[in-house]
């Protein structure tokens, strides 16, 4: 590895910014998410920086137990993060559609449609929980910049 | 100014070498102030640094078309003309300069404003479109006090001159007129409370929405040329002209730190505000500071 790749994995390791998405989720997730980026838990240490676009985003935190309405949405934004990416899925929900299994109007879990890096369990997970997920997150961003032609062959 | 010492001052000091590495100080100072001020750690020193290359190294995505070159173009065109802003600063005494390029500096200075409003709508993108408005509303209204204040420091001393401005004593007129232009720059650079064009979470990124990879990264390498290139400019304007030039440019550098300390308080203690409040803070309140201020100036020009 050369020394610009060297300092590009490091640099990707140190600079995630965040895209947050809900896919139906009840807010508990949502607000630890935010409570996460608040002083409290200062995500910014880690360079963490919360877009407002898509287009911006390392990270996509996708919340919310994928409901039929929007699958299309999860499809388009994911499509829209440019590469190198990674997908954190947090809380129960989109791991396992949690206690809406079963329901006639959840086309979840998540990865039935955009391949998840980190799962992130709780109902909801602790900031800190989550901030470890984003970490982690990272980590398998930097690598994976490395080795552009993974991205494809996890899609499902 | 002869073409060698141009291109120094434009790729060495104070443009290109010096400016990326104070533009990303700059960036850092804000977001560390800022987290300090909320009684958190912060982002790591090198953190501006590590986003712009990481930026560098992502996929853009495809672009065809004349849409798709000018997208490409706006943020390099910033870029260029942010340096020459800070190319032209007069930060070391006798650095040559030339009759007239406070209106160049005030150009090129304008010219990222624009370069953004242009990018929004050549995106195609709803939220694109209006963060360009706004921050079109935002440029003619904080313009008209910036340019009068800058205007009327030029006027009352004789002079378009930025060497010779910065070389002749200073007049109590002429503090009054920073005053005037530290209450635009929080608007010029986008920050708390005049947010308003790149509105984060709001209206999603603004003209920047569908910004991405390297282009983002020009974009906010712009951003931050911006900075310095603003401060800069207070600081020229304010720092007492000083034979000894490594005194000076020590002095320079102090009181953009301190100039950038005093805007990330700012951007801290305060809330975005409304577009019509905005507006109405610009045209109503500080007009008048603008009137009062160029009235003087051809007052003091009548008189001497």
């Amino acid at each position: 590895m050369n020394l610009w790749n060297r300092l590009m994995c490091y640099s990707r390791r140190h600079s995630p910014w965040l895209f947050h998405m809900n896919t139906g989720s009840c807010n508990g997730c949502d607000i630890e998410l935010v409570a996460s980026l608040t002083p409290r838990y200062d995500a910014e240490q880690l360079g963490v920086r919360l877009e407002g676009s898509p287009r911006h985003a390392d990270i996509l935190c996708i919340t919310g137990p994928v409901t039929r309405t929007s699958v299309q949405a999860v499809r388009t934004v994911y499509g829209q993060v440019c590469g190198p990416k990674a997908v954190v899925a947090i809380g129960s929900c989109p791991a396992t559609t949690n206690v809406f299994i079963d329901s006639r109007v959840l086309a979840g879990p998540l990865n039935r449609h955009v391949p998840v890096d980190v799962f992130v369990p709780g109902c909801p997970p602790r900031p800190d929980a989550i901030l470890q997920g984003v970490a982690k997150a990272a980590e398998i961003l930097a690598e994976r910049g490395n080795h552009p032609l993974a991205d494809q062959e996890k899609q499902p | 100014m002869n073409l060698t010492t141009a291109l120094a001052r434009l790729l060495i000091f104070p443009g290109l070498l010096f400016a990326v590495p104070a533009a990303w100080f700059f960036l850092w100072v804000e977001r560390k102030s800022v987290a300090m001020m909320q009684q958190r750690i912060g982002p790591p020193f090198m953190q501006p640094f590590f986003d712009f290359i990481k930026l560098l190294g992502k996929t853009p995505p495809g672009r065809s078309g004349i849409d798709g070159l000018l997208m490409r173009a706006w943020p390099l065109l910033a870029v260029a003309a942010a340096a020459g802003a800070v190319g032209l600063l007069p930060v070391l005494p006798s650095s040559g300069g030339f009759a007239g390029d406070l209106i160049l500096l005030l150009a090129l200075l304008e010219l990222p404003s624009i370069c953004i409003i242009a990018a929004g709508f050549s995106s195609g993108s709803l939220f694109g479109e209006i963060g360009s408005a706004r921050e079109a509303v935002l440029t003619v209204s904080y313009n008209i006090v910036f340019l009068l204040a800058i205007v009327s420091i030029a006027a009352s001393q004789h002079t378009f001159r930025l060497e010779a401005l910065a070389q002749l004593p200073a007049s109590p007129l002429r503090y009054l007129a920073l005053l005037a232009i530290l209450v635009c720059i929080p608007a010029k650079l986008h920050i708390n409370p005049f947010s308003l064009p790149n509105a984060e979470q709001e209206i999603y990124s603004g003209p920047l929405t569908e910004y991405a990879g390297p282009e983002l990264a020009m974009w906010e390498l712009s951003h931050g040329l911006e900075w310095v290139a603003t401060v800069g400019l207070v600081a020229t304007l304010a720092v007492p002209h000083i034979t000894l030039w490594w005194f000076g440019a020590a002095i320079f550098v102090v009181l953009s730190f301190a100039i950038v300390l005093l805007l990330s308080v700012l951007a801290a203690a305060t809330a975005r505000l409304a577009i019509d409040t905005t507006v109405r803070f610009y045209w109503q309140c500080t007009l008048v500071f603008a009137v009062v201020l160029i009235s003087s100036a051809l007052f003091m020009r009548v008189r001497s």
